[in-house]
This record gives structure tokens, C-alpha cells and sequence, in this order.
């Protein structure tokens, strides 16, 4: 193997690739050679970082140093600056959000960093994705082959998950060994186990970032999963969506199968295991477990009753084993440190960690994993650097569609499945938005109820029919007709939607509206009372108003006008705007060079 | 999905129907990829591609038309050359994405799911495509573009009315 006295790590993930960062990789690459230091620096493409709003991210080690929002333009100058006269381009090692993270020159000692342990992203960002000796260098197949070499009984694999107290990461928290154990106890020739990479929930990205940073870790997974419950066929079901993805997990299925670490007699056991991949087709009910068989099968997505549950009547009717991209990259480590360590993180009920997509009103968007236990606070303010542009937190959503916000007062709970529940979230797979001062918890709540009822399979009656009816009853209060009455049958229906709807789909859409009404209520009240969006989000209840005072009649607002609703008289009069005739699209409002134009 | 245009339409028949052969024998089993791969050649799903579709795999049209409706990612009508695709996320959506989408609607005169007259330009209100980070994201085919605000619209746009 040849030697380098420096590698440059680029993040590949999604977001840096988006900007770029394949050009960048070239560039590098080019100019490398260019520069005649190709053999002493490598350049290794990798998996998520973490730190997405500050991508394209690079990373030079041995230095640890980190550079952001790199462009291909930029390489030029970091090759012979830094590879070439040792001296780190001090312009790009500082970030642009609020927060100052350029204090730390090291990676792992900046704030963002700091708070985090990756146990489940442990590989993201520091191995080639696409390189199965790189996961193999770092203990990658030791699991594997320690439960297939040292011939470890099913059942012992069983209940080492069982010991570890690993609950499934997609959201329900189901006990993952359990799961494994209902499976292996069912006496059937065909067992199935599945991967659920259908993330479905908008503003979440974790799951995608492990399959691209770290696909071997899933397939690896997988086929310790497959023996334990006796299967020797899997299926991972990823969204079409993701293109990377499904690519890496392509060439990671290859080259393991290559390694005799899949398919046939696996590390020259007894023990075969195959897997396949199947693309979802945008359906957010097919992250459901019966509803993402049923389109394995090449069905509709309809959910089905249970029981039976899919560990005793699943995929093709055999017994199923269901778990989440992030329950399964767990699962290596808890062989190769033992549960005993896996159980020592996280708190009483919630073992390990939990990544998070941190998105929204927050000043390090990214991708975070921390211990259980670990605060809401902690999360957004210290690793994720607080609200920017110096406005006031709200809320922070989880749990997607099938969440809720957890309001300020609430910052110091710490985060574990019960907890969230406890408050009227939930953790769901992962994803965490932020939301500032200006964004209307009324408007967020219907936001959520269109995305179930547009995703509703239709199947049955409450989920279907009480959804929609629940979204008309919000439109009405955020179009400035609701009653006081209105609240109260939301709440009505809320419990019917919970208690009669067949899947968990239906059994959560309402969380977001009755989170929302219990933590925000006030605003609802203003929304019906007042007539009155006080964060100028719902346009049916706002108006816009030109102030005399300030207005320089220029004419620009009356200019940009799409309607023609503003009159005045250039240079003599103040522009008005005809409230009536108003469509309320905001474009003199951000014509106005003088703050004139005013919403309330 | 600009390559499709690029096909004559018996390529697309022998495409398709070499498609069919590959899962020859698996019946219904097969109908979510055989339509993913249908899709890719024809860049959309129409009537008689489902009516080969179904012969081929020995399902009814009924129920390949049921599988294509239940999917957002089938469509029946056909898109764009270029697809400006809007993403409606929740990170995306709380820093103004559904501004961003109103104003793509005005610049092409059509709402999320049309297509313009002249077949250049279709609209996606999509969900998440993964890019939080440089929320609010569009993509225009495989083009992403982040950290919008809407008066950058007509400028992007413009690029590919020219193309």
C-alpha cells in the first residue's frame, strides 16, 4: 500500500454534491498532478460530514484542518498554499453562519462537533464509501465474521441485540432483538429480512446519508440479522429519489458478494445470505412495514391488519424481519464492542444514540448524532449554533408528519423516545426543523395535515375521509372564518382519526395539530379571534399597508405590482394600497428600498 | 429525461419490450421495476405502455393502472424537457420554499403538475430530496440550485428557455 503524507477527505454526500464537490474532486485531482504531488497526496471522496449549510465541506488530515464552502475555483489556490508550501488557506477555514466555529482549528474541537458521538455514523465522512477496504480497515465484516467464525448460536446473536437495548430508529422504537427473536422462533424454509431506506418524512435525511457514507455497515447488518432469524434472502427498499444511494449500495452489494462476504457460504460458513435491492415510487405510507411488503410484492401500498405481524406472516406471506437503515448500522458495533458498551450509552429506557437531520431556522443545518439523554437545548444551541439572524426560537418539530413541536419551555427535556412522546412529539426517524419567531405554528400544523392527506392510501375510512376533513376545518381558521368551534372539532376529530385508523399513518397524522394546540394555542385564538397572523404567514389574514411616512414616492411598488392595486402620484403623493383588489404576493413589499411597505 | 426525446418510437417498443423479457416469468412481482424501467424510456406511462406492460406480465391493465396512481413518482402525462422540480420539505418549506414555487408558477404561467404548452418546461412540487442544507432547493432536471430567494427564479429560468 502506498504511503501519503497527507489525504484530503471531500465530502460526497448530498448536499455537498449538489454544490459541486464531484468538480471539486477533479479539480483536485488535476491539479495534483499538475503540481507533481500526486503520489504524496490523497484525495479520498466520503460520506456526510455532518455540517451540510457549510458545504462543500473538505477535510485535510494529518492537520484535522476543515474548509468550507469550497469551490472548484478554490483548489488551485489550497494546492499550492497548503499541500505545496504548508501554509492552510486561512480564507476558507471560516464558516459564514452566525456562530463562529473558526476558532477551533481541529475538527473534532469545534462546537459542532464537540456535543456529538457517531456510533451509527461512525464510518460517514471518514472512509470511501465506495471502497470496501476502507470499511474493512476500520473493523467492517468483524462483526460478521466473528458471529459466523466463532460460530455464535442464533440465539446468542439474538440476545446480544436483546442485551444492547437497541430500539428500532425509524421511529416506533420497537426493541430490535425482540423483533429478531419473534422472527427466529417461527419455523418456515423461507424467512425474508427487509431494510426499510424509504425515508418518507420531508426534511429527513439521515438514512440516505448513512447508505451513501457507509452502505457496508447496512449490508453487513443485514446478513447478521439474516442469520440469526434463520433467512438467507434480503431486500433493502430505498427510495428512487436517491440515485446515490441506490448507486453505492449497487457496488457495495458487488463487491462484498466479490469478498465471499455475501452470497453463497458466507466467510466459508454454512450460512448464505443474498440481498436485493427494490426502489420505492414516492409513497410516504410504504415506509409503513405491511404497506412496504405489499410493494416489494408489486402492489398498491396498502397497509394490512395486524396481526398477523410480519414476523410470523410477511413478505410473500413468509416471516419478515423489518428494521431501519439506522437500526441496522448499529448493529455491527454492538458485536464488535460488545452490548455491554452499547447499553452503557444513552439513558435508562433509550440505549446509544440517535442521529438527527437538523434543518430549518438554524445556523448549522446538518447531520448530528448524539447520545441519548441528550437536550433539546443542547442540540440547537450548542451544536447546531442557535436561531440566525438574531430572531427569537418557537418550536422544534419531530417526528416529521407524524410529530409535533415542542415549544420553548419544553428546551430542557431530554431526548429519548418516552420523553418525546411524554411532551406530544415523538422521535420518528429523525428529522429535526427548527422554527423562528416568524414562522405561524397554525400554518406549519396544516402544512403537515396536506402532506397526509395527500399521502393518505385511502384504505380506511378515519385516515381517508377525517384527515380532510381536519385540513378543511384549518384552512378555514388560517383563511380567517374559524370559530372558536372550529378548535374544539378539531380536537374531536383528532381522537377519532387516532383510535379508528388502521395504520400508524392514520394513527399520527393529527399529532402535529394537537402538539401545536396544546403548546401554541394562543395563536390559534388569534387566527380566529382576531382575525390576525402575527407572523404575516397567512395570507388570508394578511394585509398590506404602505406607511406615509416613510414612503419616498417613487412608484417602484406600484411598478412591480402584478394587479395594479397601488395608486399615487410619483414624486407628490404617497402610494396606497387597494386592500381589496390586493392579492397579497408580497412583490412591493420587497420592491420598497425604504421598509414602506408593512404586513399585519 | 431529455434522452427520451432523442428516441423514435419503435426504439421505445423494442426497449420496452426487452424490458418485459428480462422478468420474464415473474409476474406481478416485477410490475413496480418493469414500470420504473418503462417510464425511463418513455418518460411517462401512457395507455398503451401499460396495456404491454400488463400482457407482458400476465397482470390486468386495471390493476398496473392502480400501481401507477398510487405512486407519485409514475406519472400519466408527460413532463417537460426540463422538469423544474420544487422542493416542499419541511426545512425547505419554513425558509419560503412555497414562495419560491408561486413565483416558478408565475414565471412559466403554470401551476405544480402542468406542463407548458410548448413541452419544455413541467413543474414538481416534490418532497424532500435530501439537500436540507441549502434549503430552500429546486432542481431543473439534474441541476439543483440552493439558498433561493424568488427574484433569483427568472434568472435561473432563463438559462434554459435560451437552451
Amino acid at each position: 500500500m502506498d504511503l501519503y503524507r497527507a489525504h484530503v477527505l471531500v465530502c460526497c454526500g448530498t448536499g455537498c454534491t449538489s454544490s459541486q464537490s464531484g468538480k471539486i474532486i477533479e479539480n483536485l485531482e488535476k491539479e495534483l498532478t499538475a503540481q507533481g504531488l500526486s503520489r504524496e497526496v490523497k484525495v479520498v471522496k466520503t460520506g456526510c460530514f455532518g455540517l451540510c449549510a457549510e458545504g462543500p465541506i473538505m477535510v485535510v488530515y494529518p492537520e484535522g484542518v476543515m474548509y468550507y464552502r469550497v469551490s472548484p475555483d478554490d483548489v488551485t489556490e489550497i494546492v499550492s498554499e497548503h499541500f505545496l508550501k504548508g501554509r492552510p488557506v486561512a480564507r476558507l477555514m471560516t464558516v459564514q453562519t452566525a456562530v463562529p466555529l473558526d476558532q477551533a482549528r481541529n475538527v473534532e474541537e469545534s462546537d459542532f462537533f464537540k456535543k456529538q458521538l457517531r456510533v451509527a455514523l461512525r464510518n460517514c465522512g471518514s472512509i470511501n464509501p465506495e471502497s470496501i477496504e476502507e470499511y474493512i480497515a476500520h473493523d467492517g465484516y468483524l462483526a460478521l465474521g466473528k458471529v459466523l467464525t466463532e460460530k455464535m448460536a442464533p440465539l446468542d446473536v439474538i440476545n446480544e441485540v436483546k442485551k444492547s437495548g437497541l430500539r428500532g430508529r425509524g421511529g416506533g422504537g420497537f426493541p430490535t432483538g425482540l423483533k429478531w427473536e419473534f422472527a427466529a422462533r417461527q419455523q418456515n424454509e423461507q424467512k425474508y429480512v427487509c431494510c426499510n431506506a424509504d425515508e418518507g418524512d420531508p426534511g429527513a435525511f439521515m438514512d440516505r446519508s448513512i447508505l451513501e457514507g457507509d452502505p457496508h455497515s447496512v449490508i453487513e447488518a443485514m446478513a447478521i440479522a439474516g442469520y440469526a432469524i434463520g433467512a438467507n434472502q434480503g431486500y433493502i427498499y430505498v427510495r428512487a429519489e436517491y440515485p446515490i444511494a441506490v448507486q453505492r449500495l449497487k457496488l457495495a452489494i458487488g463487491q462484498a458478494k466479490a469478498y465471499g462476504l455475501l452470497g453463497e457460504r458466507v466467510f466459508g460458513s454454512e450460512f448464505s445470505f443474498d440481498i436485493e435491492i427494490r426502489l420505492g415510487a414516492g409513497a410516504f405510507v410504504c415506509g409503513e412495514e405491511t404497506a412496504l411488503m405489499r410493494s416489494i410484492e408489486g402492489k398498491r401500498g396498502n397497509p394490512t391488519p395486524r396481526p398477523p405481524f410480519p414476523a410470523v406472516k410477511g413478505l410473500f406471506d413468509k416471516p419478515t424481519i423489518l428494521n431501519n437503515v439506522e437500526t441496522f448500522a448499529n448493529i455491527p458495533v454492538i458485536f464488535q464492542k460488545g452490548a455491554d458498551w452499547f447499553a452503557s450509552l444513552g439513558t435508562d429506557k433509550s440505549k446509544g444514540t440517535k442521529v438527527f437531520a437538523l434543518g430549518g431556522k438554524v445556523s448549522n443545518v446538518g447531520l448530528v448524532e448524539i447520545p441519548m439523554g441528550t437536550t433539546v437545548r443542547e442540540i440547537v444551541f450548542d451544536i447546531g449554533g442557535g436561531i440566525p439572524n438574531n430572531k427569537a426560537f418557537k418550536a422544534v418539530q419531530t417526528g416529521g408528519p407524524s410529530g409535533g413541536c415542542i415549544p420553548a419551555k419544553l428546551l430542557d427535556t431530554p431526548i429519548d423516545y418516552d420523553n418525546l412522546i411524554a411532551v406530544g412529539s415523538m422521535m420518528g426517524s429523525g428529522g429535526m426543523i427548527v422554527m423562528d419567531e416568524d414562522t405561524c405554528m397554525v400554518d406549519i400544523a396544516k402544512f403537515f395535515l396536506e402532506f397526509t392527506v395527500d399521502e393518505s392510501c385511502g384504505k380506511c375510512a378515519p385516515c381517508r375521509i377525517g384527515t380532510r376533513r381536519m385540513l378543511e376545518v384549518l384552512e378555514k381558521i388560517t383563511g380567517g372564518t374559524g370559530t372558536m368551534e372550529d378548535l374544539e372539532a378539531l380536537e374531536r376529530l383528532a381522537v377519532g382519526i387516532k383510535e379508528g385508523s388502521l395504520c400508524a399513518l392514520g394513527q399520527t397524522a393529527p399529532n402535529p395539530v394537537l402538539s401545536t394546540l396544546k403548546h401554541f394555542r394562543e395563536e390559534y385564538v388569534e387566527h380566529v379571534t382576531e382575525k390576525r397572523c402575527r407572523c404575516g404567514v397567512c395570507k388570508g389574514l394578511t394585509q398590506y399597508f404602505i406607511l406615509t411616512d416613510l414612503c419616498k414616492m417613487c412608484g417602484l411598488c406600484a411598478k412591480r405590482c402584478p394587479v395594479g392595486c397601488i395608486s399615487g402620484v410619483l414624486g407628490k403623493e404617497p402610494f396606497v394600497i387597494d386592500t381589496a383588489k390586493c392579492i397579497k404576493c408580497g412583490a412591493c413589499m420587497q420592491a420598497c428600498k425604504f421598509k414602506a411597505v408593512v404586513k399585519r | 429525461m431529455g434522452s427520451t426525446k432523442t428516441k423514435t418510437h419503435d426504439e421505445q417498443v423494442t426497449l420496452l419490450e426487452q424490458v418485459i423479457a428480462k422478468y420474464q416469468g415473474q409476474g406481478r412481482k416485477a410490475l413496480m421495476q418493469v414500470l420504473q424501467e418503462a417510464q425511463a424510456i418513455y418518460g411517462y406511462l401512457p395507455l398503451d405502455v401499460q396495456r404491454t406492460v400488463a400482457d407482458g406480465l400476465g397482470v390486468s391493465v386495471a390493476e398496473v393502472y392502480g400501481v401507477i396512481t398510487f405512486y407519485s413518482f409514475f406519472s400519466l402525462n408527460p413532463k417537460g424537457a426540463f422538469e423544474v422540480s420544487v422542493c416542499l420539505g419541511t426545512a425547505c418549506y419554513v425558509k419560503g420554499s412555497q414562495a419560491i414555487l408561486e413565483k416558478i408558477e408565475e414565471e412559466l404561467h403554470i401551476k405544480a403538475g402542468e406542463c407548458t404548452p410548448d413541452g419544455k418546461f413541467s413543474i414538481n412540487a416534490c418532497r424532500c430530496i435530501g439537500a436540507c442544507g441549502l434549503a430552500p432547493v429546486i432542481m431543473v432536471n439534474e441541476d439543483v440550485y440552493g439558498r433561493l430567494t424568488p427574484d433569483q427564479i427568472p434568472a435561473i429560468l432563463a438559462k434554459y428557455k435560451e437552451a
